[in-house]
This record gives structure tokens, sequence and C-alpha cells, in this order.
């Protein structure tokens, strides 16, 4: 058996503790669970710092420690709604420390994502908000070894770091290279959660003979569009960059236009639906779902067959 | 007594804290500090500096009080810190260079007024954002374990993240001692108009030390020597902020003007000749960075 991706968090994370390299702070880590298996079963002597449920100065304190020369902390956020609160310190203090003072701030914020009746705060992404800011990095790996190598570039850097995980990696042992092939006709761009849909939505449109290359977004900021990922997309009538965070102004709509100027071939963007999602089933509003990935892609085809 | 008041808080305790020699070293610094601030202001209204200032008339001898009794403090300030630049021995010119808005200023140009540093001696920037200088303050002092200074005022102090990041370095016991200079004024809205409790209450239910003094140098120093051996701690120190929040305005004479009471003081003890010397020699050493 691998490891998931929550052993990785979490072993990655005991290992950093336990060399006195930062601290991990957040509100309840030690709580019923340890967030899913990815917080080490360690005393605050040993690097788990409680914090209390003041969120804003909780996240400053986690700033601060990042000040600290040869710190390299680490800030769980338990759903990433919780951003409203706690990107003050984190977004206009941690990202902008180094250029304006010249003061590197490296910070990690785990930033967790979840959905399915939770409601209107804890649901879904929020990555929109530090990809808005300059110097913060955003990535949301969805496997084992992308979150290890995200943890790297941390280590190897001094920038903060928006990691936005999302729950349903935890259990997650299986990489997911990107596919493409010749045949395709669609290219579907994955982030966070929505990958493992897109990769559902593309075994349901080759089966109607629409076959489509997956492509892998780990890294949201700075964003790279490889020459393999363009050439890729070139190919294709159609792109479709799919998220677990809103689509209007999201990092969708964001990086579709990006890929359309890169390539000149119309891409869409699919996200999060413009309303608060509700606790009951039906006022869901979840990562967009294999049948909905299918549906958006199946209506532009036809509408541009037109 | 009220608590708008000059002499608010004294114990006698106080009278001695500062020996002569050192308060005159001490006059120096506050001359300069003062001086500094009226020339910011002249260039100012001679329209040579065209961004927003925040200038510490009224208060500028209040961290020139704490650099004198305390050493290797790091500093979180806010945006009316030019003073605590001065006073904990940033370079002078380095701040003139950084409000002219040129690179080789103390943040580059970057920081303007407001967002000032001195890596050099300790003081971190501030973002802009009111009071966030606190929790940072509180997050550095619990893992570098340094003593650390968080500034605010009577209003940024009441933001909730500052109350929040107090009461977790009071069950932490982080060594952070945090100074409000409450001028009573937030812009210009009074502190009686948006709250009806006091900040040293808080910091005193939340377990830690705590003082609320007007802005006597003796006692300031007095309760300082004593607050970094028992950290973390707050103090609450009465003041006149004699010029407006941002820019040179005035609203008539201040409540009371410590600068001259300083001065009377040192008179009273024989050194009038001499403080009025340092106050020139400070007022000399300011127009030759300005040339």
């Amino acid at each position: 058996m691998g490891l998931t991706v929550a052993d990785v968090i979490r072993e990655t994370t005991r290992a950093h503790l336990l060399a006195g390299r930062g601290k991990l702070f957040g509100q309840c880590v030690t709580a019923v669970g340890w967030i899913g298996g990815t917080v080490p079963e360690l005393t605050e002597q040993e690097g788990i710092i409680e914090l209390s449920m003041a969120d804003v100065s909780g996240a400053g304190i986690a700033v601060g420690a990042a000040l600290v020369p040869g710190q390299r902390p680490i800030y769980v956020i338990r759903y990433q709604g919780f951003m409203w609160y706690n990107a003050a310190p984190i977004l206009n203090y941690a990202a902008k420390s180094k250029e304006m003072w010249g003061v590197p701030c490296p910070l990690a914020v785990r930033s967790i994502a979840m959905e399915g009746a939770i409601g209107p705060v804890a649901s879904g992404c929020h990555h929109f908000m530090p990809l808005h800011m300059p110097g913060i990095k955003v990535a949301a790996p969805m496997t084992p070894k992308e979150w290890a190598s995200v943890w790297q570039d941390y280590l190897d850097g001094d920038d903060p770091i928006y990691i936005s995980e999302h729950r349903r990696s935890f259990p997650l042992q299986e990489e997911m290279p990107d596919v493409i092939q010749d045949s395709a006709s669609v290219s579907l761009v994955g982030i966070s959660a929505s990958r493992l849909e897109m990769v559902k939505a593309a075994e349901i449109l080759s089966a109607e003979g629409i076959v489509c290359n997956l492509l892998h977004l780990l890294w949201l900021k700075p964003l790279e569009l490889s020459e393999t990922i363009c050439r890729a997309v070139a190919k294709c009538r159609l792109g479709l960059v799919i998220d677990s965070d809103y689509e209007f102004c999201g990092a969708s709509e964001s990086i579709a236009l990006r890929l359309m100027h890169a390539t000149g071939r119309p891409i869409h963007a699919l996200g999060l639906e413009d309303r608060s999602a509700g606790f009951a089933p039906h006022f869901d509003n979840p990562t967009p779902t294999a049948e909905r990935i299918v549906a958006k892609v199946k209506s532009v085809l036809n509408s541009t067959a037109a | 007594m009220s608590c708008r008041a000059p002499e608010f808080g004294w114990v006698e305790a106080a009278t001695d804290s500062l020996a002569d020699s050192d308060y005159l070293r001490l006059f120096k610094q506050i001359s300069f500090n003062r001086h500094f601030e009226f020339a910011v202001a002249g260039h100012c209204d001679r329209k040579e500096i065209r961004i927003p200032i925040y200038l510490s008339v009224g208060q500028e001898h209040i961290p020139a009080v704490i650099a004198s009794v305390t050493k290797d403090l790091k500093i979180f300030a806010q945006h009316r810190a030019h003073s605590y630049y001065l006073s904990f021995g940033g370079d002078p010119r380095k701040l003139v260079d950084e409000l002219r808005n040129l690179t080789s200023g103390c943040a580059g140009g970057m920081g303007g007024s407001a967002s000032i540093h001195c890596p050099e001696s300790g003081m971190f920037g501030h973002s802009g954002l009111m009071g966030d200088q606190v929790p940072i303050a509180v997050g550095y002092a619990l893992v570098s374990k340094n003593a650390t200074m968080a500034v605010v005022g009577d209003g940024s102090g009441e933001e909730d993240y500052v109350l929040g990041a107090m009461g977790f370095a009071a069950t932490k016991k982080v060594p952070v001692l945090f100074v409000c200079e409450d001028n009573d004024l937030s812009i210009l809205t009074k502190t009686s108009a948006r709250r009806s409790w006091g900040l040293a209450e808080v910091a005193r239910s939340f377990g830690m030390g705590s003082v609320d003094i007007a802005d006597d140098p003796l006692l300031i120093a007095h309760h300082v020597k004593q607050a970094m051996d028992n950290l973390p701690f707050y103090i609450n120190i009465r003041t006149c902020r004699q010029l407006w929040h941002a820019g040179t305005g005035r609203d008539g004479l201040p409540e009371w003007n410590r600068f001259e009471m300083i001065k009377a003081h040192l008179a009273a003890k024989g050194y009038g000749d001499h403080v009025t010397a340092l106050e020139q020699e400070a007022i000399s050493e300011v127009e030759a960075l300005w040339v």
C-alpha cells in the first residue's frame, strides 16, 4: 500500500516539526481526527500550537512566526471559507513583506476545502482570494507527489504559499498524470477536486466518441502554461478549465482567458455556480460533477458546430 | 483625577527613574524627534513632500523614553512611527530619503511615512492595516522568544484581533510589551464616543500586568523598566497628539504640552542652559539632514 495524501502531509509535518524548522498553528488541530489524519499527534512542546478561536489574530500570530529567521511555519485553516477572516494578515502582511521591505515571510497556509451539505461558508475552494494578491504562491495539490513537491518548493523558497487542499484528496494514493491524445477534440484542464470529476467525464465522453485530453493544473500562481499543455490545447476544437472554486472571476475564468490567448482556441470555464450553498442537498453547490462537465462540453461543441 | 491629565497615574517611585545625565541624553533624542517632525511638516506644507504623512508631534518622547531604558527589543509599531525609527537607532537620512520617495530610503520608497522599517534596529514594517502589528508581534515573540514591543493607538487597540492577540500572549506568557499611545483620538473621534471600556482593564482581565499612566518620561521609564521583567505587560500612555491624524493641521492647543513640561522640569533642576543648547544642537542636526 502506498502513502495517501493525508499520510504524506502528516509525516512530512512530523519530520518538519521535530527538526525544529517551524511550528504548526491552527484551531482545534488536535481535536478529533487531527484534521483528517493530516496532523501528527505531537504536543505543544514538539511544535503544535493550538490557537484561540480568534481567527484574524491567529493568522497574524502565524505570520509573525514566519518573520523569525530560519523558520518555516505551517498555518492550518480547517475550511477555506474561513479565509474571509484569515486573509487579512496573510495577504496584507506575509504576501507583501518581501516586496515592501525585502523581509521574507515564508508561511505555508494549508487551507482545506470540503463540500457536501456543509453550507455557505465551509463549502468549496476559495483560492481566488490569494490568487488576487501579489507576493503569495498558490497551488492545489491532489496527489501524494504533488503535495510533496509543493512542500519542497516552500522549503526551497522564501515566499508564503497558499496550499489549496481538498478533503477529497486525503485518501488518494495514485498520481494523476496528464493524458494527451492525438485524436482529442477537447482539452479538459482541471483544478483541485474537479480533476476527479474531469477524469470521470472524459470516460463518459469517450464512450460517446468525444476524445478528451486530461490536463492537471497543480500551480495556479505562478501560472505556467507549459508548451506541452498549450500544444495539446491548440490542437483541439475546445478547451474547458474546471475548478472547485467559483467560476465568475475565479481561477477557471482567469486561466481560461490566458489559455485562450496562448492558444488561439476557444477556452471555456466551469466552476461553482454563482450562488450560496445551502445545507440541504438540493441547495448544495459542489465541484462541477462529471455530468455537468459532460453537459458543458456537449453544449459548447453543439453551439460551435451550428 | 481625570485620566486626561498630565499627572495621571503618578507614583513617587518614578521620581528617580532616570538619572539626570540619562534624562539630558534622552532630552536630546526627544528634541531631535520633535524637530525632525517639524521639518517634515515644513516640507509637506511647501509641497516638497506629497505623500500622506503621520507625525508624532506631542508623542515624540514616548519611544525615546522606551528606547532609553530597554535594549534588544524587536519593534512592531504602526503608521505614526518616525520617532520609533529615530529613537531606536534608525538612520535619519534614510528616513528623509524615504519621505522623498527615493530608493535610498529605509524602505526603498515603498514605505512612505506609514510603512517604514529598520532591520538594523529590529524594527519591522507595518502593512497599513491598523493593529495587525500586534498579533504579528505576538507570533514573532512566541517563536523567537525575543522581548518584543507592539505599539498601538487608542483606536487600533480596539481592533478585535488586537484583543485576541493580547489574550493569547497572556495565556502563553509571550514576552511582549504592549504600548498604547492613547491620545484619545481616532482621527478626530474621541474615545468616549467609541467605547466605554479601558484597554488596561482588558489587559488585566486577560491576566497580564498593566498600567494606565500619563506620558511623563519619568513615569514611563519607571513602568517600562519594571515591565521588562514581567512580560507580557500592557502600558496605556495618555498623551496628546498636537497635529492632525495625517498631515500638518492643528486644532488649537493640546491638552498639555509635554515637551515644554520636560524642559521646565529640567530647567528647575538647574539645566536650563544645557537644555537650550541641546535643543539647538538637535535643530541644527535636523536641518543638516534636509540640505
